[in-house]
């Protein structure tokens, strides 16, 4: 039996991709390429890696000079030590309580907002519409000092309630499913209106679970950038049981900062949500962060 | 009708949007007691303090720290996307590992760097020093300082201009590079003459908001350094923090003045967003 192998003329791969020919110019053209890519995607990838890495090591190993970048075993004391410094799980709750009811909070009400723009008509849609936009202008920080005394001032300064109270409702989540409502065919919308279907039972029973893409992207974008939150937490919160995770790592890293493992646990712990949402979601995700940039 | 769903989203805006706009204005022209309480008009005067050389520095801290960020942040960015543009099997998933430190809190990305900076046992020294070269004061010098929260704010954000570029040249019509591959662009040719002009408004959109982001940072200032040393970091967004919460100090009227600075600066950059916006409309 004989094989006969053929390399000159070009060959089409499983993909149905043409394979270009291997000269040396674009072998080197190639090599090159992956090196650069290696000279951004090593100092992006290392902090990602040494967060977990270090959450394992021993502290003699991270006391070491030059410090390890390998653990040498699984060290599960610094989780133990991060959570006994610091009540991090209470802390977990209290963001998953505090993300949560923001992130339903603005799907609501955004949803219905948008309902109103895209669906009913009403004198100043569009004057009403810019305005909305207009909100996404104004920086957070511009307003903390009063929406801080009004919070303590009706005596919500270290709850729940103070926690989301100025984020119950964003213009972005009101901007993007505008766009997802539009796309609607009108035909069925009348079609459900002669039927005599109420505003609020269309919106709810039938346009909402049409439009699941743009709502998981929007719910993905808010509990991420609430769950991150810190400069509003930071001056709303009072006492330990009522801080968020990220006001936690603050603490950890005042209480322990001579003790990096704990550290590192920390933010380990606290990362993992944000994690699994950024490498499982992220079509979701980039259909949020993205909106505005492209059209 | 209508306001019964629009109902809801003006509540909110009206008390913690609207609202606070107008007592930040009322607060900025007032002086106040130890605990924050406008006691007295005191006209621009918190305005016209802002011209002492203290706070000159602030905003001199401000727009570098903001140019330090913006700058090699955008310019990575364009370069990974156009580098993963070269690479034809594993784009998508290079393209999802640049973007995990988006996942990360600014506060968890804060104290991973806090560890990396830290001078007992730094990280970074550490492999400094196995490359032959000078140990680095991160966090202790004043000249360095804030250069080590750029380099933690670059890490953060870079993911989100790889997604925003790299949605943009998804955008690109097929054929415009067709065309370009037929008359012999090729790599950096083709990037340079073809995709770079072509992700103009992406670059511009990118520009604009990393600058604001850049802007607002507060986390990783509050974490790394709490605006020292002697002040080398405390950026616009710091300093009204400072006056208003840090140290027992309720000083909302020369925060509130601040705060209407920042306002103003951010309300530029987003007129300067819609109207190139607004011409980019006109053109296609």
């Amino acid at each position: 039996m004989t094989t006969v192998e053929r390399d000159t003329a070009p060959v089409r791969t499983a993909s149905g991709r043409t394979r270009h020919r291997h000269t040396p110019g674009h072998i080197a053209g190639r090599v090159l390429l992956y090196l650069m890519l290696a000279v951004f995607l090593i100092p992006v990838m290392f902090p990602v890696y040494y967060v977990f890495a270090g959450a394992l090591m021993g502290s003699q190993e991270l006391s070491a000079f030059p410090p390890r970048l390998l653990p040498s075993g699984i060290h599960l004391e610094n989780i133990q030590g991060a959570l006994d410094a610091v009540p991090l799980l209470r802390m977990y709750g209290n963001s998953l309580v505090m993300a949560g009811i923001i992130t339903v909070s603005q799907l609501f009400t955004s949803a219905l907002a948008a309902y109103a723009f895209v669906f009913l008509r009403f004198r100043g849609n569009a004057i009403v519409f810019a305005l909305f936009l207009s909100t996404l202008m104004v920086p957070a920080e511009a307003t903390f000092i009063p929406n801080y005394l009004t919070i303590t001032g009706w005596g919500m300064g270290d709850t729940y309630a103070g926690l989301v109270m100025p984020f119950l409702a964003y213009a972005f989540g009101t901007f993007l499913l505008r766009q997802s409502f539009k796309q609607f065919p009108r035909e069925l919308y009348d079609a459900a209106r002669i039927d005599g279907m109420g505003h609020l039972r269309f919106l709810w029973t039938i346009l909402m679970p049409l439009s699941k893409p743009a709502l998981t992207a929007v719910g993905m974008y808010v509990f991420i950038t609430s769950w991150n939150m810190y400069f509003w937490p930071l001056i709303i919160t009072r006492s330990t049981e009522m801080q968020t995770l990220q006001i936690g790592l603050n603490s950890l890293k005042v209480g322990e900062y001579s003790n990096p493992g704990l550290l590192l646990a920390g933010a380990a712990l606290s990362v993992l949500p944000t994690l699994a949402l950024v490498i499982f979601g992220q079509r979701f995700i980039v259909r949020g962060l993205t909106a505005g940039a492209v059209k | 009708m209508a306001w019964g769903f629009l109902g809801p989203s003006v509540v909110i805006f009206a008390l913690f949007l609207v609202y606070p706009l107008g007592r930040t204005v009322y607060l900025s022209l007032h002086g106040n007691d130890i605990i924050g309480r406008p006691n007295r008009f005191v006209g621009l005067s918190h305005f016209t303090e802002m011209a002492s050389p203290e706070y000159v520095q602030v905003l001199i801290t401000t727009v570098v720290f903001s140019v330090g960020v913006v700058v090699p942040g955008v310019v990575g960015a364009l370069v990974i996307v156009l580098l993963l543009e070269g690479v034809i099997r594993g784009q998508k998933f290079l393209r999802g590992a640049f973007a995990v430190p988006f996942a990360f809190s600014v506060a968890s990305a804060s104290v991973i760097f806090a560890v990396f900076y830290s001078p007992g046992n730094s990280v970074l020294n550490g492999i400094l020093y196995r490359m032959g070269l000078d140990q680095v004061p991160w966090l202790t010098s004043q000249e360095m300082a804030l250069w080590s929260i750029v380099i933690t704010t670059v890490w953060m954000n870079l993911g989100y201009g790889v997604l925003v570029l790299a949605a943009g040249i998804g955008s690109i019509p097929k054929e415009v590079n067709e065309a370009a591959r037929i008359d012999g662009a090729t790599g950096p040719r083709l990037a340079w003459d073809v995709t770079i002009p072509m992700l103009g408004p992406q670059l511009f959109f990118l520009i604009v908001i990393s600058t604001i982001n850049a802007l607002q940072s507060f986390g990783q200032i509050h974490i790394l350094t709490s605006g020292g040393p002697v002040g080398s970091t405390t950026t616009l967004v710091y300093s009204i923090f400072q006056d208003a919460f840090a140290y027992g100090t309720s000083d909302f009227g020369r925060a509130s003045a601040q705060a209407l600075v920042l306002l103003l600066v951010v309300l530029v950059c987003t007129a300067l967003q819609f109207g190139v916006i607004e011409r980019k409309v006109h053109y296609s």
